[in-house]
Order: structure tokens, then sequence, then C-alpha cells
């Protein structure tokens, strides 16, 4: 394999299954035979019912967990080839878990930020460089650097630990429901700022959440995860426009997508390939400002 | 892999065993344990050692994961037939190197005081741990010592604070599981180094779990008082616990197991420790 660091895939997964309490009579099948890839320098996102195999998928790129059968390739190399340097891939593949404010544990803000960089061996002012990076990414005042992480509001929270990772310059960044839990606001900071480090970085993001919205917004590429196996994946576009089959698995499209759908229901000649706000009104400006001109004439 | 830690052992199932009431359970271990210490010849040994198996037979327990459950206790047991065979002495000498002296007794002794512990061991997992779920256990131990309430013990709160233990075990489980996983994300090594490291690598564990396992019992004692919680007075149960035929059936299957080993033991007291 020598052309692999140039194939698509930064991450690709090959006849993945993992099974919990194998043997036991909690034994239950997460994943079944999954094969996917993550294209590099993408957003890619990953959607799915609770249960659908979701964070058990996140937590085997980064060799959290070891699959009872199957390979995970990181940059065309099996991560599991040599189990001791598993720490390695967790250096290039960075997992943000669902709720992460509850592993802070530092006395300062900074010092739990550097905590990764700092496991990672790094001399002290490429840590000092990476952290206020880091901090600047997620919006965190310079100022809070030397408060407490147990004082901040739950949003700030989010954020150290996001900025703990992000601080390790992960070629891959995975983050579990980063919004799960925030209010409007803080979901477009954490989001807004997730997407602004990526297209500086250049690097590879997969994001796990439940709000299409969210996924339409701000994901190149979608993985639709139902009863444990893959069930589509695509651009936004290729994925919205099956409307019928995510129905069809419990999992719903952008309501914005859905108006476009009615429009075009009740014979307005629209192109339903229509899946955030912002297009939406530009298109529907056009049509009424072209409306506007052909009446005119 | 912390999961595979289950609590208290117990095996979620529907044998006659799982059925019984847990107030009976208790009750019956506690006469099988006086038992296996009441047991003195290797013919009472054998009484309580086929009641034993039928037991776990009727429990429907793999014996893999029961054999599991003998796994921590292989020090103990080695270390029993260690100074048993040694320290032993009698009459018939079978073996002298130096000042090591091993005697047929001793060979006796060391058997059947292994036994011992491991017939204690299994029959009381198969009776009450492996087969009664933890909750169900804490009920039936409030039941059996309510009437120590006249005498001012506070019954319902002990009971009431280990059902809460015992919920919040698995929980912190998970917890700890997900703390670990997160800080391994962020290059934590748990598995090399030296103790001063390792014991180092739990502090980003172990400030985590301490802080959420506060929150948690904070969330929890309002929750308790929204719903009006004031103790044990007055309380009634969802579930209130009925004895069955199954209670009659397995207490009288005990009184013939107990007049079975207690007939042993006196009437034929063969190789007797």
């Amino acid at each position: 394999m020598s052309d692999t660091s140039s194939s698509k895939y930064i991450i690709e997964l090959k006849n993945v299954s993992f099974v919990y309490g194998e043997g036991t009579p909690f034994r239950s099948e997460a994943l079944t035979d999954v094969s996917v890839g993550i294209e590099r320098g993408t957003v890619t996102g990953i959607i799915g019912h609770t249960g659908s195999g979701k964070s058990t998928l996140v937590q085997l790129l980064n060799g959290l967990i070891k699959p009872q059968s199957g390979t995970v390739l990181l940059d065309g190399r099996d991560i599991w080839a040599d189990p001791k340097k598993i720490g390695q891939v967790r250096f290039r593949v960075g997992l943000v878990f669902q709720y992460p404010e509850y592993q802070l544990f530092e006395e300062t803000v900074w010092r739990d930020i550097a905590f990764g960089p700092r496991n990672m061996g790094l001399p002290e002012d490429e840590i000092k460089r990476r952290v206020s990076e880091a901090m600047a990414f997620v919006g965190l005042d310079e100022k809070l650097a030397d408060a407490s992480p147990f004082e901040l509001s739950g949003g700030q929270k989010r954020r150290v630990a996001i900025a703990g990772v992000i601080a390790m310059e992960p070629e891959v960044l995975v983050l579990d429901e980063p919004a799960a839990g925030l209010d409007p606001m803080g979901r477009e900071e954490i989001l807004g700022g997730v997407w602004s480090y990526q297209r500086r970085k250049k690097s590879t993001v997969v994001i796990v959440s439940h709000s299409m919205e969210d996924m339409a917004r701000f994901c190149d590429r979608l993985i639709v995860m139902c009863g444990g196996r893959v069930s589509m994946t695509g651009t936004c576009a290729d994925i919205f426009r099956q409307a019928d089959r995510l129905t069809e698995i419990g999992l719903d499209i952008p309501q914005i997508t859905r108006l476009i759908f009615a429009l075009k229901a009740r014979g307005v000649d629209i192109d339903t390939d229509i899946y955030t706000i912002d297009r939406a009104k530009a298109v529907i400006e056009e049509m009424i400002k072209q409306k506007r001109s052909g009446s005119r004439c | 892999m912390l999961k595979d830690i289950t609590l208290g052992q117990f095996f979620p199932g529907d044998s006659p065993l799982h059925k019984l009431d847990p107030r009976t359970k208790l009750i019956l271990t506690t006469v099988y344990i006086i038992l296996v210490f009441v047991a003195r010849g290797a013919p009472g040994f054998a009484v309580i050692l086929l009641f034993t198996l039928a037991m776990i037979a009727a429990s429907k327990i793999p014996a893999k994961i029961i054999l599991r459950g003998l796994r921590p206790l292989v020090f103990i047991i080695t270390f029993t037939a260690i100074i048993n065979l040694f320290w032993t002495k009698g009459e018939n000498l079978l073996f002298r190197l130096g000042f090591i002296e091993i005697y047929s007794e001793g060979v006796l002794y060391a058997v059947l005081m292994v036994l011992r512990v491991v017939l204690l061991l299994l029959g009381s997992s198969v009776l009450l741990t492996y087969t009664t779920s933890p909750i169900a256990l804490t009920d039936g131990l409030e039941q059996l010592l309510s009437p120590l309430k006249k005498l001012r013990v506070p019954v319902h709160e002990f009971a009431m604070m280990m059902t809460i233990a015992l919920r919040f075990i698995p929980t912190l489980i998970e917890e700890t599981d997900k703390i670990m996983n997160a800080q391994k994300a962020r290059g934590v090594d748990f598995s090399s180094g030296g103790i001063i490291r390792r014991a180092k690598a739990l502090i980003p564990i172990l400030i985590p779990l301490f802080v959420s396992a506060f929150r948690r019992a904070d969330e929890l004692a309002i929750a308790m008082e929204c719903r009006c919680y004031r103790g044990g007075e007055g309380r009634t149960r969802m579930k209130v616990l009925k004895l069955s035929y199954r209670d009659l059936v397995a207490s009288v299957i005990f009184v013939f197991f107990t007049a079975a080993v207690i007939a042993a033991n006196v009437f034929i007291p063969w190789l007797s420790v």
C-alpha cells in the first residue's frame, strides 16, 4: 500500500462489527458489518437515532474500543496493527465526548486545556501557543485562563473541554453531540467555532448530531446510521433528497427543506435541493424578483 | 471493560430460585451458612455438596459464570489449604522433609476446609446474590429487619441508603468509564509507568467523578423532596412482597436438607474434622 496517503479517505472502516458484553446475558450488537470512509478535509456528519451505533462508531475511530471483527484504517494503516502504539492514534484523532464538561479536573482553565498537549510531550512554548489558539477558536476570553473550570457556566465549560482537544491539533477532530443541551446562541458559537477551525486548519472534522438543521449548515457529507448499520452516505443534498427514506427510519429532513417540498407540491416551480435557511432565502428572493420583473413586462 | 464488573453478580433469569421471595432466600441462606459450619464429617459435606450442585442446576446459571465468581477467592482457598496441610499434627505421618511434616489428618483437614469455603461461597451466591436483584434484596432485608424499628433502629433509612447506593453503582461505573475514555482520548496512559505515575493518572478521573457524584446526590435529594419524600412513615410500596407456594416448597426442602446434614453428622461422622 504505497499510495495510501493520497487516498481520499483519511479514516476508513472495513466490515467492522462491535458487540457489547459478549458472552453475558446483556450482550448487545452495536455495529454490524459497517464499511464507511471519512473523506480528508471535509466536515462529515453522523446522524441516527439514539442506539443506532453512532457513539460506538465514534469511539472506534480513535481506537478507544477495538472491533471484534473488521479493520479501522487511519491513513491506510490498520490502527490496531500495533496495539502498543494506539496512544499515537488518539493524538492524531481527537475525540470530544458527549457532555465533555464533566471531564474537567484541573485548577485552572489554562492547565486543563494544556493537559492533552502536555501528555503529548510538547515543549512549553508550543503548548502555550496551542492553548491560546484553541481558546480563541472556541471563543473563550483570555481573561478566563486563570479561572477555575468549575466556576464557569455550562456553555463555557463545554468550550474549555472542546478547546482541550483542539489544542492537541489532531488531524481528525471528532465531536459527539457538541451542542447538546446548549441554548441556540451557545450552539451557534460552538458549531461556528469548530467550523472556522476546520476551514482555517484544513483538517478533517466529524460531528455527531440529532439536529438536521445544524448538519445541513455545517457538514459537507453525511453518514446516516440505523440499527447498527450505515443506511446512507453522501453529500447533504444526496441525503436530504431522499426524504422518504429518512422518514422511514424515523429521521427528519430540515424544516426548511420540508417547506420547499410543500411549496413544490403546491405547484411552485422551485429547486428542492435547498436545506439551509440562507439558501432558501436567496432562492425565494430571486424568484420574487423574477416574478416582479416578469409582471412588469 | 469496567462494565464487566457486575455488582452483586445478579444474573437475570426466571428459574425457580429467581422467583423465590427475597425474604425466604435471606433466611434460607442464613440456614445454609450455619449448616456449612455445622457439618463435620465427610458424609455431611457430601450432602451439602450434592444439594448445592442441585441448586446450581436449578438456577440455570452457566457453570462458567459461577466458576468465575470463585476466582477472587483463589488466594484465600490456596492459603487455607496450605495452612491446614502443613500445620495440622496427627498420627499418620505421610511425608517428611526437614521440618515439613504432612499427616493424613492434615490432608483431610485441608480438603474439608477448602470445601467449606467453596461451598459457603457457591451456596450463598447461587441462593442469593446470583438470583436476587440487589433492589429485591434490600426490600427483603428491610422487611425482615422491620421489627427493629420498635427499638428505634432506622431500618427504613438504612434500606433506602442501600437502595440508592446500589442504584447508583452502575451509573457511577458507567460514568467512570466515560471519564476514563475522555481522558484516554486526551492521552492519559493508565497502563504503563511506575506506581506513582499510575496513581497520578487517576487524578483526572477521580476529581470529575467526585464532582459528578456530589452533583447527582444533590439533584436526587431535591427530586425526592419535590415528591414529598419524608422517610418511611406511612409509606406504601408499589411492589408488595408476597409469599407463595414456592416459598413453602423451598422451606420444606430446606427442612429435609437440614435434617439430612444433622443426621449425617450424628450417625455417620466418618472422617470428622
